[in-house]
């Protein structure tokens, strides 16, 4: 019996012993993140990894739902005065993070402080130059970058005889030839329409969506993408809605089922998507650049990034930047990026990474994990094509996807519809510059 | 007759009272008090810059065409909600009132819905009814009909109070069936005898009785239609098409949450709250006095 006591009583100390005193010497970094499914795996491997090369700094990854409960998430804590450490947010949150001085500090700040190494350019630039200001000083740290791409049901396009398309033009005979053979309710569509359609477009096209390079150059900036371009595909879309050879699917990317189920065969959507359709897609498929106008001079241009970046929120002692900084150096390293890229499909950020799966002959089987990057580095960025700024930029998607809606519905003509997208988003835009901390 | 207060001391009954009221003020009027002076300031999300705008959110609020469609059609949307879940509810009970053999099965099964969380409501109409993921949806386009409420405004807000007096059924149900249940059956028999048939014993002897039980439902839904079915809105349709199916709760919802323009959020919150006590008035000053206690 006391035995028995003893040896409980023994195995309790040492259990107190065990965890007690670790515990105390290791720093907690919490970072929230809206990944889920296969990426949410990559998360946590990337957590424990970092945890076990060294016993200073623990991060603990949390869930906190999709990017915009993420990013709602934070700022409630952080108005509690809870924030934590790093926050994923989404690219369309960018300005809405960098408009809050003190709430967050810049990456290259941070890593300054830390004495982290660090230098800016051996990310790709057509990714940082999203999360930097005007004299590249990186603000957010980027994490999983896609851009959009056209991805294409092989086998039905075999099927109907048409080859795989290009041009705009091509891409409207494609689906016109497939609405005839076997597709009736959806010859093309696509997801995140206002990203795909107007602000992917304009890049694509060197038109600029908004002055001051798009919000990159100052907050007070103007819409202007009720130009003629988009005015112009836009008509085309309406057309083509009438009788489905394009059948709009969604302002998110709900409608994506549409493609993995064969209904739609060619879809305009993220590279990220690329999971999803090999999970599930019963076909043979590839991605391609998105489409193009020719009569504009010098398209394609290059396309913007979409995706998320890590945060870092203002307001924590010394010693627990310093392990978030050895936690980016940590994330920044070669064969982590590759490891990355290979296992969700988003885009490796570093030059060497990419060069890296290059050489490994990554994309020899699977060419269309190339194409996101191949469209980012088409050519040079310019003021249009760099990236995006916008304050408010998830209500404004909104409002643009209900103009675009009413037009598709044929209760606006097409110019009516982006004359208002301007008009509505503007007043936003106003709005949003009068609570940015100057 | 003693009617004087058993209370000695003068503070006892109000120590006894003080924690109720702590918490009425502490969980409803500071958050309201919160409310209205939030809709007097400029305040960007993570609330670092705040200046003080005196009426400048309900000015703009009221210069906005959108604002006064989102009344008119959240108005539309509690009706209709109101109105088809309760008589619905009312044609259920009625039913499940009569003896029936495995009753209580049925009553339970009737009564499930309202366990549902909203979101979840939306997303089970979502697998139903969505153009892409929607089964139902995919055979209502495979035979030729043109289903898309993600076009379609009209579709989309019937899609919304279909789901809304879904989930609202159960609980006008449960109500329903109480009430009927109070009704004393001599009363319905006295009718019977008195030759008056069942449609007829219905309307003048149980529905007369019911009144307090349709009464207070009304509200409840009302209530419930007004402030309850942002989630079944955002998950189903975020408003979309165009804006035909984003109702001032919603509005509140993704201004202030989504937008993180909390100013026009908050102020919005203090027009739906008179708007709210002013149609409880009404219903408490009018269509009180046609109840039947």
């Amino acid at each position: 019996m006391a035995l028995r006591h003893f040896g409980a009583a023994t195995a309790f100390a040492l259990t107190i012993g065990m965890t007690a005193s670790p515990a105390l010497a290791v720093t907690e970094i919490q970072w929230w993140h809206a990944m889920t499914g296969a990426n949410n795996d990559v998360i946590v491997k990337l957590a424990n990894d970092f945890n076990a090369a060294q016993s200073d700094y623990k991060v603990v990854p949390t869930y906190k739902g999709n990017y915009a409960d993420t990013m709602n998430a934070g700022i409630a804590a952080f108005r509690a005065g809870n924030a934590p450490h790093i926050m994923q947010v989404f690219e369309v949150g960018t300005a809405t993070m960098m408009a809050a001085t003190g709430a967050v500090k810049p990456v290259y700040k941070l890593m300054a402080d830390a004495g982290e190494k660090f230098d800016p350019k051996i990310y790709l630039p057509a990714i940082t130059g999203y999360y930097s200001t005007s004299k590249g000083e990186m603000l957010s740290f980027p994490f999983n970058s896609s851009s959009t791409v056209m991805w294409v049901n092989l086998d039905e396009l075999k099927k109907a005889n048409v080859e795989i398309p290009k041009t705009w033009p091509e891409t409207f005979a494609a689906a016109k030839k497939l609405h005839d053979n076997g597709h009736p309710t959806c010859g093309f569509s696509g997801s995140w329409v206002t990203w795909v359609n107007l602000e992917q477009l304009s890049a694509w096209h060197n038109v600029p969506l908004a002055s001051k390079a798009n919000g990159l150059d100052g907050f007070d900036t103007k819409l202007e993408f009720n130009g003629p371009l988009q005015v112009k595909h836009l008509e085309k879309l309406v057309e083509l809605q009438k009788d489905k050879t394009y059948d709009y699917a969604g302002r998110t990317n709900t409608g994506e089922g549409r493609f993995t189920s064969g209904e739609c065969p060619i879809y305009l959507t993220s590279s990220a998507f690329f999971g999803n359709v090999k999970a599930q897609a019963k076909f043979n498929f590839t991605a391609v650049p998105m489409p193009y106008y020719p009569d504009v001079k010098g398209a394609p241009q290059n396309s913007i990034i979409g995706g998320a970046s890590l945060w870092v929120m203002g307001g924590k002692p010394a010693d627990e930047y310093k392990g978030v900084a050895k936690f980016l150096t940590f994330l920044s390293d070669t064969d982590r990026q590759v490891y990355i890229h290979k296992a969700s499909g988003y885009l490796p950020i570093t030059k060497a990474a990419y060069e890296k799966a290059k050489a490994e002959g990554f994309y020899k089987d699977q060419p269309y994990l190339e194409t996101p990057l191949l469209e980012l580095t088409n050519k040079e960025p310019t003021e249009n094509s760099r990236g995006l700024r916008l304050g408010n930029m998830v209500q404004l998607r909104d409002v643009w996807s209900e103009e675009i809606e009413q037009a598709l519905a044929g209760k606006k003509t097409a110019k009516q519809a982006l004359d208002a997208a301007v008009e509505r988003g503007n007043t936003m835009l106003r709005q949003f510059e009068k609570t940015a901390v100057k | 007759m003693q009617k004087q207060a058993i209370f000695q001391s003068k503070l006892l009954p109000y120590a006894l009272v003080a924690p109720q009221l702590a918490i009425v003020l502490i969980f409803f009027y500071w958050p309201a008090l919160q409310a209205v002076i939030q809709s007097f300031l400029l305040q960007d999300a993570f609330g670092l810059s705040t200046t003080f705008v005196w009426f400048d959110n309900y000015i703009e609020l009221f210069r906005d065409p959108a604002y006064f469609e989102a009344i008119v059609r959240t108005f539309f949307f509690s009706f209709a909600i109101a109105v088809s879940s309760l008589s619905f509810a009312l044609l259920l009970a009625v039913m499940a009132d009569k003896p029936l053999r495995g009753s209580m099965l049925y009553r339970t099964l009737l009564i499930w819905p309202y366990a549902v969380a909203p979101p979840v409501v939306g997303v089970l109409w979502i697998f139903m009814l969505h153009p892409s993921l929607g089964i139902i949806a995919r055979y209502l386009r495979a035979i030729g009909v043109d289903w898309n409420p993600l076009l379609d405004g009209d579709q989309a807000a019937t899609l919304i109070i279909l789901a809304a007096a879904w989930k609202q059924i159960s609980y006008n149900f449960l109500f329903f069936l109480a009430g009927l249940q109070a009704i004393p059956k001599s009363v319905l028999e006295a009718a019977a005898i008195d030759g008056a048939r069942p449609m007829r014993r219905f309307w003048t002897v149980t529905f007369p009785l019911l009144s307090p039980t349709i009464f207070f439902l009304l509200v409840v839904n009302i209530v419930y239609a007004f402030f309850d079915t942002f989630g079944i809105i955002d998950t189903m349709t975020r408003g979309g098409p165009g804006t035909s199916t984003v109702t001032l709760v919603y509005k509140v919802y993704s201004d202030g949450l989504l937008g993180g323009n909390l100013g026009s959020s908050a102020a919005q919150s203090v027009i739906l709250m008179v708007m709210v006590i002013v149609l409880t008035g009404i219903q408490f000053r009018f269509v009180e006095r046609k109840v039947t206690y």
